[in-house]
C-alpha cells in the first residue's frame, strides 16, 4: 500500500471514534471494534490458508478457544486483559499444536475435513460445559480491564484496544512475509515436494504457522468476548469458520490486507441489508432482509468469476499475486 | 560415496527395485541406464529419501541415511532434480536459487528481518545463475521460462543446496540436441567438484560423460562398469542398448 493511502488511512481509523461521537452515532464505535476483531481473526485465517496454503477448515475452533478462556479467566477472577489475554492465546497456540500435529500429516480434501472434525469436537465440548453455561453460553459481568486509567467499558477506549492489536497483527504479518519464514511457507504453498527435497523440514515450518495462526484467532476470540461481554458455543461452530474462510477470499488470499477488506465488506453488507430497508428490492423480494446470507452469496460468486485475487487484488496497482 | 546394499522396494505386488547393489565412488559421473519402467526414478527415490525402502541399506560417506528424512539427507550433502520438473513457480528465478542457499544457511524460523537485505543469499545465487545460464532471465517469474530453461533451473535448485552427490533425473528430458549439449557443458562443468549419479536416455550424453555405468532391467543391477565395457557387454546388449545403438 502507498504511504500515502496509509496514512490517509490511518488517520480516518484514529478520528473515527471522535467523528462518530459529533455526529451522534456512536452505535457505530462498537460496530467498528467488532469489525476489527473479526479483521483480525480473518488475517489469521488469511495466514495460514492465503500464505501457507493450508486450507484449514476448522480456524473458528482457535478463536473459540481464546474466547473461552479469557471469558472462563474472567469468571474465575482474572480481572485483568495482561492476565487473561494471554492465557488465551497461549491456550488457543497449544490447541493449534495438538490440532496441527495431527491434521498436517495429511493432505488435500482430508486436511480440511479434519481440521473441521476437530473443530466440531470443540463445538460440542464447549456445548456440554455445564458449569460455564453449557449451550446458553457465559455472560461477563464486565470486560477485561486493562488498568493503565484506562476503562474498556467506554467504547472509544476498547475501539483503540483492538485498532492496535489489528496494527499490530498487520506488522507482524507484513514483517514475516518478507522475512525468511514467510519466504519458506510461500515456497511450500508453491511446491512443497521440491521445498522438502532443497532441504526444508517442510511439517515444522508448516506446523509453526499453524500455531501462530491459531495464536493470533485466539486473541481475537478474547477480544471478541470482551467486546460482547458475552460467548457462547456459536463462536466454535463450523458455519464461523465458514464465515472466516468467506472474508479471507472476499478479501484477497494470501494479500495483507485481505482479512481485513473481507472482514469489513462482509459485515457491512450484513448489517446494511439486515438494518437498512430498501423498499424497492422489498417489492421485489419482500422477506429479503431475513435473508442476509443470499446478498452475501451474491458478493462472493461476483469476487469468485471477477476478481480472483480478491478485492485487495481488484485495489492495487498491479492485479498480480506475488509469494 | 554412495553404497546401495541389497535395496528392495515394492508397490503392491510389483518389485520395483530388486535387492539393488550399487556403488557410487567420489569425483565421478556415474550414469544408471536401463529400458522405461526398470525401476530407475524409483531407485532416485530411495537414494534420496523421496521413498523408504522395504529391506537393504543405504550409505552415504559411510553413515547409513536409509531411515534419514529427505531434508536431513540435503543438508547431509545429497541432492536431486526431477524427471517431471518441479520448480518454485511464483518466484523468480533468483528468488528459487536464494531458496535453496536459505535452505541450509542457518535457521529460517526468522520472523522479522526481510530476506531482500540478507546480500549473501543473492551473492551465492549469482554466480549459480551464470553456471546454469540464466544470467539473462534472472528476475523472470519461473512458471514464464521456456522448458529448456526451466529445465535447466530444475537442475540449478539441485546445485544451489551445495551437494557432494547429484542425482540427476533424466535432466534433457524433452529437451532437444542444442538445449541437451547445454546440460552436457553444465555437467562437465560441476563434475569437478560434485560427484553425479545420472540417470539419462540419451545415449550420445552418458557415453560422453559417465567414468562408470550400471545397467538397470527389470529392478535389477544386471551390469556395471565402463561406457566400453557396458557397450560390450552381450546382456546390456540383448536387454536394453541393442535396439539404442542400432538406432
Amino acid at each position: 500500500m502507498r504511504p500515502v493511502a496509509l496514512v490517509t488511512l490511518a488517520l480516518v481509523a484514529l478520528a473515527f471514534p471522535w467523528a462518530a461521537e459529533a455526529l451522534g452515532q456512536s452505535f457505530y464505535v462498537s460496530f467498528a471494534s467488532r469489525l476489527m476483531i473479526y479483521a483480525i481473526a480473518a488475517t489469521s485465517l488469511n495466514l495460514v490458508l492465503g500464505y501457507g496454503g493450508m486450507i484449514s477448515f476448522g480456524h473458528a475452533a482457535f478463536v473459540g478457544t481464546g474466547a473461552y478462556v479469557a471469558s472462563i479467566a474472567l469468571v474465575e477472577g482474572l480481572a485483568s486483559a495482561w492476565m487473561a489475554w494471554p492465557l488465551a492465546v497461549i491456550a488457543a497456540a497449544l490447541a493449534a499444536w495438538a490440532i496441527g500435529a495431527m491434521s498436517l500429516r495429511t493432505r488435500g480434501v482430508y486436511f480440511i475435513m479434519i481440521t473441521l472434525a476437530f473443530a466440531q469436537m470443540a463445538y460440542y465440548l464447549v456445548n456440554s460445559m455445564k458449569a460455564y453455561g453449557g449451550d446458553e453460553g457465559l455472560t461477563l459481568a464486565h470486560r477485561a480491564q486493562i488498568g493503565l486509567g484506562l476503562d474498556t467499558a467506554s467504547e472509544p477506549v476498547f475501539y483503540y484496544v483492538v485498532l492496535a492489536f489489528l496494527a499490530l497483527v498487520l506488522i507482524l504479518l507484513h514483517r514475516l512475509s518478507g522475512a525468511r519464514f514467510g519466504r519458506v511457507i510461500a515456497a511450500i504453498r508453491d511446491n512443497e515436494t521440491r521445498a522438502e527435497a532443497i532441504g526444508f523440514p517442510t511439517f515444522r515450518y508448516k506446523l509453526a504457522c499453524f500455531v501462530i495462526g491459531g495464536a493470533v484467532a485466539g486473541l481475537a476470540g478474547a477480544l471478541l468476548a470482551s467486546h460482547g461481554r458475552y460467548v457462547n458455543p456459536g463462536v466454535l461452530h463450523w458455519t464461523q469458520s465458514g464465515t472466516l474462510m468467506i472474508m479471507v477470499i472476499l478479501g484477497g488470499v494470501g494479500r495483507l490486507w485481505g482479512g481485513v477488506i473481507g472482514a469489513f465488506v462482509l459485515l457491512t453488507l450484513e448489517h446494511v441489508v439486515a438494518d437498512y430497508p430498501m423498499p424497492w428490492l422489498s417489492a421485489l423480494a419482500p422477506n429479503y432482509q431475513q435473508h442476509s446470507a443470499l446478498a452475501v452469496g451474491i458478493v462472493l460468486l461476483a469476487i469468485v468469476l471477477f476478481a480472483p485475487h480478491g478485492l485487495a487484488g481488484l485495489l492495487a496497482r498491479k492485479g498480480h499475486a506475488r509469494p | 560415496m554412495l553404497v546401495l546394499e541389497r535395496v528392495l522396494r515394492r508397490f503392491g505386488g510389483l518389485v520395483a527395485t530388486d535387492e539393488v547393489s550399487l556403488e557410487v565412488r567420489a569425483g565421478e559421473v556415474h550414469a544408471l541406464i536401463g529400458p522405461n519402467g526398470a525401476g530407475k526414478t524409483t531407485l532416485v527415490n530411495l537414494i534420496s529419501g523421496g521413498l523408504a525402502p522395504d529391506a537393504g541399506t543405504i550409505r552415504f560417506d559411510g553413515r547409513d541415511v536409509t531411515r534419514l528424512t529427505q531434508h536431513a539427507r540435503v543438508l547431509a550433502g545429497l541432492a536431486r532434480s526431477y524427471q517431471v520438473t518441479s520448480i518454485f513457480r511464483g518466484f523468480t528465478v533468483q528468488e528459487n536459487l536464494a531458496l535453496a542457499v536459505q535452505a541450509r544457511t542457518g535457521t529460517s524460523f526468522s520472523f522479522w528481518r526481510p530476506v531482500a537485505r540478507e546480500r549473501a543469499l543473492f551473492d551465492e545465487s549469482g554466480s549459480l545463475l551464470a553456471d546454469i545460464g540464466l544470467e539473462h532471465k534472472a528476475h523472470a517469474l519461473a512458471a514464464t521460462l521456456a522448458h529448456g530453461e526451466q529445465r535447466a533451473l530444475e537442475v540449478g535448485l539441485a546445485l544451489a543446496t551445495n551437494p557432494r552427490l547429484l542425482l540427476l533425473d533424466e535432466p534433457m528430458a524433452g529437451m532437444g540436441p542444442e538445449e541437451s549439449q547445454q546440460v552436457v557443458a553444465l555437467i562437465e562443468r560441476v563434475r569437478a567438484r560434485v560427484t553425479v549419479l545420472l540417470v539419462e536416455h540419451d545415449m550420445d550424453a552418458v557415453f560422453r560423460l559417465a567414468n562408470r555405468i550400471s545397467v538397470l532391467v527389470g529392478g535389477r543391477i544386471i551390469a556395471t562398469g565402463a561406457p566400453q565395457e557396458i557397450r560390450a557387454n552381450a546382456e546390456v546388449r540383448r536387454a536394453y542398448l541393442g535396439d539404442e545403438l542400432a538406432a
